[in-house]
């Protein structure tokens, strides 16, 4: 296919290469920097989570990764494409759901749906979105606007539309945003169900605690990406070590191990706090010094993401790391 | 992979159709726009073409001139005020605005008749209100027919079945431009649809940016062709339902004639619609909520109004203001139609004036194909 091989150091074929591929991605609006050089990696098959507070250039990163903003800067290819100039095959092959509910209010669930089928020339659309409606239990909804269904139901009829033509990248922003805890698994549950399938997910989110429902993670912050890799290395990648607290009066406990040395980090998370430090031996000491001689129960324990999240942001100049959304307490957190 | 695909164009079609009739705003403008707009200028200015006040200058004595003073005393059009003597008494009537006509039968009219050498009566008109002159052309004529059929019975009735045994003669006064109603309503037509066409375009196109239903079409492979087309044909329609009605209303209610080719006026109004359409969606390439849309179509209007030759005669017009004036649309629309409609226009009459419109037309669609944004830029 390709006559100009090797006048271009290793052209992806879209078979091989990753689904997503790009250097350097940057984007001004006007002198502020929404998305200023990122490199990022999606390999095939996985679920690729892309974390970060709102307004740190999610959106205009995965809009860019769609070919549907132009990067100022860098580039890159979405599966085996050229972002800048075929974002036409882009568009054809991925699935895409905007953050924003972005179907259409003034129409029922089937008419959606079967406009979506249209637009991507699926075959026997009738069919299909029957079928479609009913794997996602929107059938019951099927003559119902748009409009009237709860967050809920928008968020999988949106995912319902994009997963019409049978893509095999799913680029999701924010799916889970605003909507209830249910109806939250209910989606993770789904975006894996697709990733047995093989189909690879880049899922956004401002909720820390989802992280642990990705393969990989790239963490974004003020347009930068702070870390990407495999969820499970990213702790040991940081060299962050952490110790669990529980007991009486956190409070005045946080305030004074903040002063001692070696401690770089403590959060509080419900009735525990996170100490945390990237001295493993000075860390250690001052815990087994504190356990031994306080009131509270000391527990070593595996850097958690969202301790590593907090960390990586109050080293990159946030003050208020601690006011971002961390969503619901970790599973553990009621032991 | 690049061609233009059926499916994707009938299904934009489909959902701006479902849209257009689910959404009252729209459906109220298509519809409330062109009938406020008609009976306001139509009514404002049509005054009851009914009873107008008219005297006669009688310089024939004859049966016939009697028959016909009694015709006119008891038709419903004219109101008879009595006869005058000479032209300077005629046009002190006109003038003073006593009467609207000064009927004017000419010496030997009978004796003319009876001999076949169609003499002319002559109308001397107030042509402020051209309507009424063209009506008043008929009235009269059906008066003197019908007093010849009673006067000229037995051997004169030949005379009858000569063909058109009198001519009536108009003689405009004040008005020679003929510019009302009869001018107003046609032109009319120019001005409601690039107000609806321009507004229902624009508003439909920036629903989609406002309710962020863009993001999703874009990030379809949708081509911008079936977009712009499939978006826009619904409201093809919607012109051709409008003017449908319009011209129903013009000819049933302010009794405006369409003397010619209706496929010459076809062709200038489609261009013309394709350019309306055209208009919107650039507006909605810079309006960013529906209320600026909205606001934003109704100001292009505003010069389309004022120079197109709706109000104002072309002709009488500074320099500056018909070089505005000739490349706006209506300006060659409002032509177009009042030629075809009014004066027997057919192709050869409206060749300029359509060359215009479809200059204008190519103009304005590659301008618009342009501003489409395929990215969120
Ligand atoms: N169209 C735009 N015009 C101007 N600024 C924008 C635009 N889109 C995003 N931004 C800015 O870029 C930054 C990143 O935004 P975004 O990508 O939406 O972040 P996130 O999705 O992570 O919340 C924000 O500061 C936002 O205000
Ligand atoms: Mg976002």
């Amino acid at each position: 296919m390709s006559g100009a091989a090797g006048t271009e150091p290793a052209t992806p074929r879209a078979e091989d290469g990753p689904a997503i591929s790009v250097r350097g991605l940057t984007k001004r609006f006007g002198t502020r920097v929404a998305v200023d050089h990122v490199d990022m990696d999606v390999p095939k098959g996985v679920i690729y989570g892309f974390l970060g507070p709102n307004g740190s250039g999610k959106t205009t990163t995965i809009r860019m990764m769609c070919g549907l903003l132009t990067p100022d800067e860098g580039g890159g290819r979405t599966l085996g494409h050229d972002i800048r100039t075929e974002s036409d095959r882009i568009k054809e092959k991925i699935g895409y759901m905007p953050q924003r509910f972005s179907l259409y209010g003034d129409l029922t669930v089937r008419e959606n749906l079967r406009f979506m089928a249209r637009m991507y020339r699926v075959r026997n659309v009738r069919e299909v979105v029957e079928r479609t409606m009913a794997e996602h239990g929107l059938d019951r909804f099927a003559d119902q606007l748009a409009d009237t269904l709860s967050g809920g139901w928008k968020q999988r009829l949106s995912l319902a539309a994009c997963l019409l033509h049978a893509p095999r990248l799913l680029l999701l922003d924010e799916p889970t945003a605003g909507v209830d805890p249910k109806a939250r698994v209910d989606f993770w549950e789904e975006i894996r169900h697709q990733g047995r399938r093989g189909i690879t997910s880049l899922v956004s989110t401002h909720y820390m605690d989802e992280a642990i429902q990705c393969d990989y993670i790239a963490y974004i912050f003020r347009g930068q990406l702070l870390i990407t890799g495999k969820a499970h290395e990213i702790p040991r990648q940081v060299g962050l070590h952490t110790w669990w607290v529980t007991g009486p009066d956190l409070e005045t406990l946080e305030k004074r191990l903040r002063a001692l040395p070696g401690i770089e980090q403590v959060v509080r998370f419900g009735n525990r706090l996170h100490v945390s430090g990237s001295d493993a031996a000075r860390l250690d000491a001052v815990a087994r010094e504190e356990a031994a001689h306080g009131t509270h129960t000391w527990e070593q324990r595996e850097t958690g993401l969202e301790d590593v999240f907090i960390y990586l942001m109050s080293r990159n100049g946030s003050e208020d790391a601690d006011g971002l959304p961390r969503g619901p307490a970790p599973a553990g957190g009621t032991g | 992979m690049r061609r233009f695909s059926l499916s994707r164009f009938l299904a934009i079609l489909t959902k701006e159709f479902i849209q257009m009739l689910r959404d009252r705003t729209t459906f109220a403008m298509m519809i409330g726009i062109p009938v406020m707009q008609l009976l306001l200028f139509g009514y404002a200015i049509n005054t009851d073409p009914h009873h107008l006040p008219t005297r006669a200058e009688i310089n024939d004595d004859g049966p016939l001139a009697r028959a016909i003073i009694a015709g006119m005393e008891t038709s419903d059009y004219f109101r008879f005020l009595g006869p005058v003597s000479g032209e300077r008494e005629a046009e002190a009537a006109l003038s003073s605005g006593e009467a609207s006509f000064v009927i004017v039968i000419p010496p030997g009219f009978e004796r003319d008749v009876i001999r076949g050498a169609r003499p002319e009566i002559l109308i001397a008109a107030d042509a402020s209100d051209p309507t009424a002159v063209g009506s008043a052309v008929g009235a009269l004529s059906g008066i003197v027919e019908r007093a010849i059929a009673q006067t000229l019975t037995g051997p004169l009735a030949v005379a009858e079945a000569a063909p058109g045994p009198f001519s009536v003669v108009v003689h405009r006064k004040y008005n020679p431009e003929r510019r009302t109603s009869l001018n107003i309503v046609p032109g009319l037509l120019a001005i409601i649809l690039a107000m609806t066409m321009t507004a229902i375009t624009s508003v439909a196109i920036v629903r989609e940016v406002e309710r962020g239903t863009m993001e999703t079409l874009i990030s379809t492979p949708a081509r911008p062709l079936e977009v712009m087309m499939g978006k826009i044909l619904p409201y093809v329609l919607v012109g051709y339902i409008e003017t449908v009605l319009f011209l129903i209303a013009a000819m049933t209610l302010f009794s405006v004639p369409f003397t010619g080719d209706l496929a010459a006026f076809l062709a200038g109004f489609n261009i013309y619609i394709v350019i309306n359409l055209a208009i919107g969606f650039m507006v909605s390439t810079v309006a960013r909520t529906q209320m600026q849309a909205m606001q934003i179509s109704f100001f292009t209007i505003l010069p389309t109004i004022l120079l197109s030759g709706f109000i104002f005669p072309f002709a009488g017009m500074p320099g500056w203001a018909q070089a505005i004036g000739s490349v706006l649309p209506a300006t060659h629309f409002l032509r177009i139609v009042r030629k075809v409609m009014l004066k027997f226009g057919d192709f050869a009459a409206i060749r300029q004036d359509l060359a215009a419109l479809a200059v204008i037309a190519v103009i304005v669609t590659i301008l618009s194909l342009l501003r489409y944004r395929r990215t969120l830029d």
